[in-house]
């Protein structure tokens, strides 16, 4: 699956540059991300993956001190524009953090709580949406009995496809997932990729991960970034197999990071 | 061996503690005990005679308690959200910050002077309820605005990140994200800051006065004296009154009513702090897994 090649571009970015205060965490990133495909982010810790990733749902605007310049279109949109209605960009852009952060509500109503803002009052709607998004997330079958118990009661891998499934919930197009599963046990994580995989047919996905062999398993596309830089991008299975640059060859067979 | 020692002090200091507390509550009840009756409770005050009650000073305490959270604790929740959302990190906030560090270290007296000054003379009130609840509510609100705002602080930042995350807007996140999960801080705290209200009497002592007039239950004009609920007469509070009796009390059981009206205090203190913890318990379930409507 790894051998088409991709050329609908979803997301494209023109020299983008993060500061932190003074310092260049990312720096003059050029890349195209396609559509309806997995693209995996790898790269030793503290390379600016996740930074380069919050770029896109403008997650960083929330860091005091964080300043963004360069470019980054989303279809063709620049999304860093001042008129850009942050509430319709994240709509559009779901987002699964490192570790679970479930709601400190019920499973229903952290699965209604973004349809309901955005729209969707009537009781009898927000039911529907919720059971297709945990049916997409795999959990529905688990929880399906007891939708209005908290959500912390479930257990972590339970809880990271609940986030997903939140996400769902508002029909982004766009799945943003930042070490979705380096929290979990070996079983869980198996069952996050192979979510992964059957979302891809509907969504954008982008995943940052430490984990080699899930890279290798569930992307089609794979950035390596290294110092804040990207090293290259390639099909998935060329930067396993016979990787453009030295240092990607190095970090992927282990030689560090 | 160090962390044994440490174990065993650190027992013995919280074994102290409590040690402390109960012997203080069995002291109280214990002398107070014996006024502990339907009659001490609900009749008004003898100023001559052996035998008189404490109710109006308890209805008294109850209104002042109500009529400052009434007032206080919508200040308190804004001020408190403010702190922890919005104020920019600034000079400002830092004067803002450091003001009720020293509103909240005045003296109690201090407070009620300030009291009588604003709120009996200058706005023509007189001696009020309404007096003493806005002199609670200056000694209370630096309490309260800590209280959310710490409550506020301590909901994981993630959960901020997740709702940001979804589109959902910052007032709207406050609302229905963090509030929420802060209630429960914020129950807690009101309730410490109820305490130290309903057993203040320093501040009391020149605002809502020390007398109360004969209350008529039945009184529902709020501009008469007899009126329970007139928020413009005097009203002695129960803290107020068991100073009272002590120092210039002419009664022969002034020491018994003093003792009794002590116990009503400590009791009414522990009612109030065990049924606030388990509502903001409630609360907190309500909140957190209620259905969808
Ligand atoms: N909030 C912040 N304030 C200041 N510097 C930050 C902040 N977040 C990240 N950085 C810095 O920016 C650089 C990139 O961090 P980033 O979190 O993007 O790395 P990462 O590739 O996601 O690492 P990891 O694999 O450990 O998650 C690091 O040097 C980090 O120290
Ligand atoms: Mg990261």
């Amino acid at each position: 699956m790894n051998e088409t090649i991709l050329h609908d571009t979803i997301i494209s970015t023109d020299d983008l540059c993060v500061y932190y205060g003074d310092k260049l965490a990312v720096k003059n990133i050029n890349m195209e991300i396609q559509r309806n495909a997995v693209t995996a982010f790898i790269g030793p810790s503290g390379c600016g993956k996740s930074t380069f990733l919050r770029c896109i749902n403008r997650m960083n605007d929330l860091i005091p001190g964080c300043r963004v310049t360069g470019k980054i279109e989303i279809d063709g949109l620049d999304i860093n524009q001042k008129q850009i209605r942050m509430e319709g960009l994240r709509q559009m852009i779901g987002m699964v953090f490192q570790r679970p952060n479930p709601f400190f509500k019920s499973i229903f109503e952290n699965i209604a709580y973004a349809p309901r803002f955005h729209g969707t009052k009537k009781k009898a709607d927000l039911e529907v949406i919720v059971e297709q998004s945990l049916r997409k997330a795999a959990l529905w079958d688990e929880v399906k009995d007891r939708l209005h118990e908290s959500a912390l009661a479930l257990s972590g891998g339970q809880q990271q496809r609940l986030c997903i499934a939140r996400a769902i919930a508002m029909e982004p197009s766009i799945l943003l997932l930042d070490e979705p599963a380096s929290a979990l046990d070996p079983i869980s994580t198996a069952k996050i990729e192979d979510l992964i995989l059957e979302l891809k047919e509907e969504y954008t996905i982008v995943i940052v991960t430490h984990n080699m062999h899930q890279a290798a398993r569930i992307s089609d596309e794979t950035a390596f970034f290294l110092m804040g830089e990207l090293i290259e991008k390639d099909i998935t299975s060329n930067i396993f197999t016979a990787p453009g640059n030295k240092k990607t060859e190095e970090y992927i067979s282990g030689r560090f990071g | 061996m160090k962390d044994r020692l440490a174990t065993v002090l650190l027992t013995l200091i919280a074994v102290i503690i409590i040690a402390i507390l109960f012997g203080l509550l069995g002291f109280i009840l214990k002398n107070g005990a014996a006024k502990l009756n339907w009659h001490f409770l609900t009749s008004p005050p003898d100023l001559l005679n052996p035998g008189g009650g404490i109710g109006p000073q308890l209805f008294n305490s109850f209104y002042l308690l109500f009529l400052t959270m009434a007032i206080a604790l919508p200040i308190g929740l804004g001020a408190g959200i403010y702190m922890a959302e919005y104020a920019p990190d600034n000079k400002f906030t830092q004067f803002i910050r450091l003001s009720i560090e020293v509103l909240s270290s005045l003296p109690s007296i201090v407070v009620g002077l300030f009291g009588l000054l604003v709120f009996v003379n200058l706005t023509g009130w007189g001696y009020s309820i309404i007096a003493g609840a806005f002199a609670l509510t200056v000694f209370n609100l630096p309490l309260l605005v800590r209280i959310t705002e710490d409550a506020i602080r301590s909901v994981p930042r993630d959960q901020k990140e997740a709702s940001y995350a979804l589109g959902v807007t910052k007032w709207k996140t406050i609302t229905t994200v963090i509030l929420p999960a802060a209630i429960p801080g914020i129950i807690t705290g009101a309730i410490l800051a109820s305490g130290r209200v309903f057993g203040e009497a320093a501040a009391l002592l020149f605002t809502a006065g020390m007398s109360s007039p004969d209350l008529v239950y039945s009184n529902f004009d709020l501009n008469s004296p007899t009126s329970p609920l007139n928020v413009f007469r005097p009203a002695e509070s129960l803290a107020v009154h068991i100073w009272k009796v002590n120092t210039e009390g002419l009664v022969p059981d002034a020491r018994a009513v003093a003792d009794g009206s002590a116990a009503v205090l400590v009791i009414a203190v522990l009612i109030f702090n065990i049924g606030a913890r388990w509502f903001g318990r409630w609360l907190y379930r309500r909140m957190t897994s209620a259905s969808a409507s």
